[in-house]
């Protein structure tokens, strides 16, 4: 299966220098848990900061902090160029066409409720249906559960196989005259798995049903084109790729948010205000209500001007050696069962130990200076399917190394060993 | 906290080979414990009479903590009065929680004192928990327990 269209990764990998790059993340050298060298693999929960970032986000507050779109002043005109520069870092991250499509929210899952609210609640009614995936992580799956209850619709859930991809006939089965929308995930956050997306909303748009694709574990760890997916919506959060919480963006293609109704009411949001009637502003000051988030927002275009200097295609290539490596190593684990096997898979690895507990396994491997996530991982329908309340998950970053996966196999041996 | 202090000889054995534990006939008072955060899931079932809990036995998925806590839960109430058996919700809550030290002299905590590790380990303090909020659910005729929001008999005051 193709996972068109992310670029090839480059196959120079060797050229990638992983210690100097850790030489950025302070965090990575500052915490020694237990007395431990730091593994850090719960990167699908949220990524950690590098300097260049950090450093960005003291400049603003030292030299640059005022409100944006405001004032006259020196300071509001510098938060304003910081503030609409990082929207531009967001453009060049998404190859959006134009700036005014990128809309900064405080995460992937406020860009879900935003088209929710602003395309869902305006052009969805009884008896449509809103259609997404059995792999969606809960902020793809609830607001649009919501929409349905308001409005009456229903939601149809395209099933996955047991290697966890989506079932790619059964998709395309779900669809029909009654169907108004798609919401789906680029990358599973629970197993890894890359959805064909381009393949998926070329369906849609065979039918002129927009698409809204979750790009939550995606954006870190592919090169995203939003142009070449031709995608109507992408959502991502900043807290994941390296940028801080309370960031994030969605794009739209101009044509649709033109027509969508603004998600919150405010300043900022308006042209003119009389208690007769509001002119709201233009995209995307429109769906941008009150002041944001200026700082994180911020740091968010650092973020990516930082990832987008490594090459997104060499940050690719490495974490999927580092999967493969993390695959092997970890299936050579007597009575360790990996759940989530696509063929297309972003570097994440879910698994269960035996009969032990992931909470279990999560507070030993922390003992040993691992960090990684237990739990349902906000996806219950994928647990479900798999027949277990919880997994283990571990999570790699771009600078994540060899050795981590190797501290990780080493931690789950001891698990084993006391378990026995 | 060293967390392997917490996962002693005698939390593994309890784990492994947990205590009073399948269904139970003729119950008289049971719940339903749950921990939607981690997916621990258990059944309390008790069968009192005169004031006294003649048998327990509790069943379900649970980690290795929630496991044993059930199993030593178990084994610690059988034959004891319904008000002894609060005492100890009420005594093992407060070692969990740290309000309660487990060396206190006269505290009924006994054999219990294995789970005072818990309280360093924030993110499972209700793994622990979960099975005296259910006994304490039981015991007051609530079928459901939870270690969340409103069902939750102790108010939740484990998080």
């Amino acid at each position: 299966m193709s996972a068109t269209p992310l670029r090839k990764p480059s196959p120079d990998v060797t050229a990638f220098d992983v210690e100097r790059i850790r030489g950025d993340f302070p965090i990575l050298h500052n915490v020694r848990p237990h007395g431990k060298p730091l593994s850090f693999l719960d990167n699908a929960a949220s990524s950690q900061m590098p300097q260049q970032v950090i450093d960005r986000l003291v400049r603003y507050e030292t030299h640059e902090h005022a409100n944006i779109h405001r004032g006259v002043h020196l300071l509001s005109t510098l938060a304003t160029e910081a503030y609409e520069g990082a929207r531009r870092s967001v453009q060049r991250f998404l190859n959006a066409k134009e700036e005014r499509e990128i809309i900064f929210t405080t995460g992937c899952t406020e860009g879900v409720n935003l088209v929710m609210h602003g395309y869902g609640r305006k052009f969805i009614g009884a008896g449509d249906e809103i259609i997404v995936t059995h792999l969606e992580h809960h902020s793809n799956i609830v607001p649009w559960q919501m929409l349905c209850e308001e409005k009456g619709a229903k939601l149809r859930v395209a099933p996955i196989d047991d290697r966890g991809e989506v079932i790619q006939e059964a998709y395309d089965a779900l669809f029909n005259e009654r169907t108004k929308f798609v919401a789906i995930s680029h990358v599973s956050n629970a197993l890894g798995t890359i959805n064909p997306v381009r393949r998926m909303i070329d369906v849609a748009h065979a039918r002129g049903i927009p698409v809204l694709v979750d790009g939550a574990q995606a954006a870190p760890h592919i090169a995203v084109d939003v142009q070449a997916l031709d995608c109507d919506f992408y959502a991502f959060s900043g807290h994941k790729v390296c940028g801080p919480t309370g960031s994030g963006a969605l794009y739209g293609k101009a044509a649709l948010l033109e027509k969508m109704q603004p998600f919150k009411g405010g300043g900022d949001m308006i042209l003119s205000v009389t208690f007769e009637k509001t002119t709201f502003n233009t995209i995307p000051h429109k769906f941008e209500a009150g002041t944001p988030p200026i700082m994180p927002m911020i740091g968010l275009g650092a973020a990516l001007d930082y990832l987008s200097a490594i090459g997104m295609d060499r940050i690719a290539a490495h974490e999927h050696a580092l999967l493969e490596y993390a695959t092997e190593q970890v299936s050579t684990l007597d009575g360790v069962r990996i759940i989530g096997t696509a063929r297309e898979k972003a570097a994440v690895l879910s698994f269960y130990v035996g009969e032990v507990h992931p909470h279990d396994v999560g507070t030993l491997l922390d003992e040993e200076g691992v960090a990684v996530r237990t739990g349902h991982h906000c996806a219950q329908p994928v647990m479900q399917r798999f027949g277990v309340p919880a997994t283990v998950r571990a999570s790699f970053a771009f600078y994540n190394t060899f050795a981590e996966v190797d501290a990780l196999v080493e931690a789950i041996r001891k698990v084993q060993k006391l378990f026995g | 906290m060293d967390s392997k202090q917490l996962y002693q000889e005698v939390i593994l054995d309890h784990n492994r080979k947990p205590r009073n534990y399948g269904p139970l006939e003729g119950a008289t008072h049971e719940s339903e414990g749950l921990n939607p955060l981690c997916g621990d899931h258990i059944w309390l079932r008790l069968r009192v009479a005169d004031d006294r809990i003649d048998a327990v036995a509790f069943e379900g998925q649970s980690c290795a903590i929630c496991k044993a806590s059930a199993s030593m839960m178990t084994a610690s109430i059988k034959g004891r009065s319904v008000g002894e058996a609060e005492t100890l919700v009420t005594a093992f809550r407060g070692m969990v929680t740290g309000e309660m030290d487990p060396s206190t002299p006269g505290n009924p905590i006994g054999r219990l004192a294995v789970f005072s590790g818990v309280k360093d380990l924030p993110s499972r303090v209700k793994c622990a928990i979960l099975p005296w909020h259910t006994l304490h659910a039981a015991l007051g005729s609530q079928t459901v327990a939870t270690t969340e929001g409103a069902q939750d008999p102790m108010g939740g005051a484990a998080s």
